[in-house]
């Protein structure tokens, strides 16, 4: 009894060293990363690198060393392996945002030199390679349809695969839709080409249409389609359901008045994220709708036009004009592309599901 | 007499039953199962067709379909093979993944543990647009601005690292090479393993973190006890679904790569080629037995995906059984 009352002030009394360590001061994470960058572009000026990718890779790997050189000698082994991954993570960070930040600014500078309203309103027709002008209006038109004819075969099939995945599904059938859907999502692009190719093109004899390219984007499409739909359909409460059929109101009824209404702000949401998906794809066109310079408001029958393949067509010309055309047209499918995802988590956060508490 | 009577009552009430469904029941079930249906022969048209005209065209290969490195249907007698376009897709996929990996793990630690919280949301959202960038625009960025700006790399790898075999450059020229469609494919599928490695990353049971930071651990070593092993079928689910896509991009490949038939391990020299990027190249000037021949090469991509797919969803799907959190 005495020993153990006697032995804990001795405890408290020795503590093995101090309690707290020697920190480093709040500031020392930048004054590290700004001393590396001036020492990474000190390097790279008197070695004469041109490519600017050597000097950040070499002020990022200054970076790291140095902050492991600092902590370790300050405040540890422990905190210098803590700070050395925070750095790293900070340093995948930059790494990412590099290129992708110049990616948008150098499509949105190169791409606003050419773009105005003669662009979006003209085509190629009789246009030059090496002369400037010419426009992008018979590929929008095009891109434009072809979506429009995929997203018409694809969102009904693909919302009524989810609402049998989510209402209907049981046993090894919606086991299987589940798990082919998922496969099918990572489809390539170029595969569902080649699949309307093969059967539309090569057995049935068909031309190149806007219509053979919209088929193949409806099958890129649907899985897209049916994962966030499901997804939506899932987080309507069952009471509601329960609810509504306890009233005597037929399952079908059901679903298309109480949970389709519920969740139509996500499905809107998921549909046109698909959209905004297949209209960036150019390998499916590039095999089925084979491009033209001419305006052809038909997509069942003669090559059409899309913005990919016009971008891919112009960059393959080479020449300054058709490379500045190319620029021009990559930041219209990239605003089209932009718009449809901001306006579609819009109406997700403005037309959220009410879950139930 | 007797024993016949059970069995006809249940099959007249069953009967029963069903006429008793509404007939707008019956229909929309028939539908949306119908739709099912649908998707599931849609797979199986792709996998038959492409089987169909893959096996028309191989059949009258005069060579190895799966050694050989030239590509010549239009020949007499015809000649061509996937060795090289197998190996082109094999080490640039692998080159994207083991930047990409990496890069988004630390991103998605960024965003979920690391980046301060006014920042943590937006930045999430922009890496959700990015992923949304249409690959062909990756493509333009590659070819005119990422390529020149990566020769200076290049000739410094060649110059250190150029004792590798891999690393070493045999021959001047521009960086069209596996190298920088590498490092471009790893920039693409970038966002697509931060999204799915993010979630994951946030789903992390919060009673862990806390109890290792109560127990005095650094934030690193909460992340390394904490959260990566939590996150690690994640991780590793998430990778395979950049796989997938890395190994069918088409055209931002075609655009960057000065293709040839030559297999050759010098990551820098220009040359290779994959499977997608050769269908997309050689599409145009091919006859239709060039085309089937195009076809055969483009089931073998598909086979690869799918099983890349199907394992990454297995692990997914293996995960959610015994994940708290879905619960």
């Amino acid at each position: 009894m005495s020993h153990a009352v006697q032995e804990r002030p001795v405890a408290f009394a020795k503590p093995r060293g101090p309690l707290s360590h020697a920190r480093l001061p709040r500031w020392t994470p930048i004054a590290v990363a700004a001393g590396s960058v001036a020492a990474g572009v000190g390097i790279g000026l008197l070695a004469g690198w041109h490519s600017k990718v050597q000097w950040g890779l070499v002020s990022a790997l200054l970076f790291v060393l140095a902050t492991y050189a600092v902590t370790a000698k300050v405040e540890g082994a422990r905190q210098a392996k803590d700070r050395v991954a925070t750095s790293l993570v900070w340093v995948s960070f930059v790494l990412a945002v590099v290129p992708l930040l110049s990616l948008a600014w150098v499509t949105v500078s190169k791409g606003m030199e050419v773009l105005d309203g003669y662009f979006l309103t003209h085509s190629m027709n009789g246009v030059l390679d090496a002369e400037a002008g010419g426009g992008v209006y018979h590929a929008l038109l095009g891109t434009i349809e072809q979506v429009g004819i995929a997203t018409l075969i694809a969102a009904p099939i693909g919302l009524l695969t989810a609402v049998y995945l989510v209402e209907y599904g049981t046993g090894k059938l919606a086991k299987a839709v589940t798990f082919f859907v998922d496969v099918m999502t990572g489809i390539p692009s170029i595969v569902a080409g080649l699949f309307i190719l093969a059967t539309w093109n090569l057995m049935l004899g068909f031309g190149p249409s806007g219509f053979a390219g919209a088929m193949a984007l409806a099958i890129l499409m649907m899985p897209v389609v049916v994962r966030s739909t499901e997804e939506m359909l899932k987080l309507v409460p069952n009471e509601l359901r329960e609810a509504s059929l306890a009233l005597g109101v037929p399952k079908w009824r059901t679903i298309l008045k109480v949970v389709l209404p519920t969740a139509i702000g996500g499905i809107t949401t998921g549909v046109m994220l698909a959209v905004a998906r297949i209209t960036g794809e150019t390998a499916p066109v590039l095999l089925l709708v084979f491009g033209t310079k001419l305006i052809n408001p038909n997509p069942f029958e003669g090559a059409q036009s899309s913005l990919p393949l016009y971008v891919y067509e112009q960059y393959a010309v080479g020449t300054d004009a058709a490379v500045a055309r190319a620029w021009a047209a990559a930041l219209v499918l990239i605003a089209f592309v932009m718009i449809l995802n901001l306006v579609a988590r819009g109406i997700a956060r403005w037309k959220a599901p009410k879950t139930g508490r | 007499m007797v024993t016949t009577t059970p069995p006809a009552t249940d099959r007249n009430r069953s009967r029963r039953a069903k006429s008793a469904a509404r007939p707008g029941d019956r229909i929309f079930s028939g539908l949306s199962k119908g739709s099912g249906i649908t998707l599931l022969v849609i797979m199986a048209a792709i996998a038959g067709f492409l089987t169909y005209r893959a096996v028309l065209a191989i059949s009258k290969d005069s060579v190895n379909f799966f050694t050989t490195f030239e590509w010549n249907p239009a020949g007499d007698p015809p000649v061509f093979g996937i060795a090289v376009l197998a190996f082109g897709t094999i080490v640039s996929s692998v080159i994207a993944m083991l930047i990409a990996v990496p890069v988004a793990i630390g991103i998605a630690l960024f965003i979920s543990h690391y980046a301060p919280r006014k920042l943590a949301k937006p930045l999430a959202y922009v890496v959700d647009l990015l992923a949304a960038v249409p690959s062909i625009i990756y493509g333009l960025w590659g070819a005119i601005f990422l390529v020149p700006y990566l020769d200076g790399l290049n000739k410094w790898l060649d110059q250190y690292l150029g004792w590798t075999y891999i690393f070493d450059k045999s021959s001047d020229g521009v960086a069209r090479n596996m190298f920088t469609v590498g490092i471009l494919l790893a920039i693409m599928i970038l966002p697509i393993i931060t999204n799915v490695t993010r979630e994951v990353f946030l789903q992390a049971p919060k009673m862990h973190e806390e109890a290792a930071l109560a127990l005095g651990a650094t934030r690193w070593e909460v992340v390394r006890m904490a959260v990566l092993p939590f996150g690690r079928s994640g991780i590793i689910s998430a990778s395979m679904l950049g796989l997938g896509r890395a190994l069918g991009e088409t055209m931002a490949v075609a655009v960057v790569l000065s293709p040839s038939f030559l297999l050759s391990g010098h990551l820098l020299d220009p040359g290779g080629g994959t499977f997608a990027q050769n269908i997309a190249a050689k599409f145009n000037e091919a006859n239709e037995f060039g085309r089937d021949a195009l076809i055969a090469s483009g089931l073998v991509l598909f086979v690869i995906t799918l099983l890349v797919n199907g394992a990454a969803r297995m692990i997914i799907a293996r995960r959610k059984e015994y994940s708290g959190a879905n619960a």
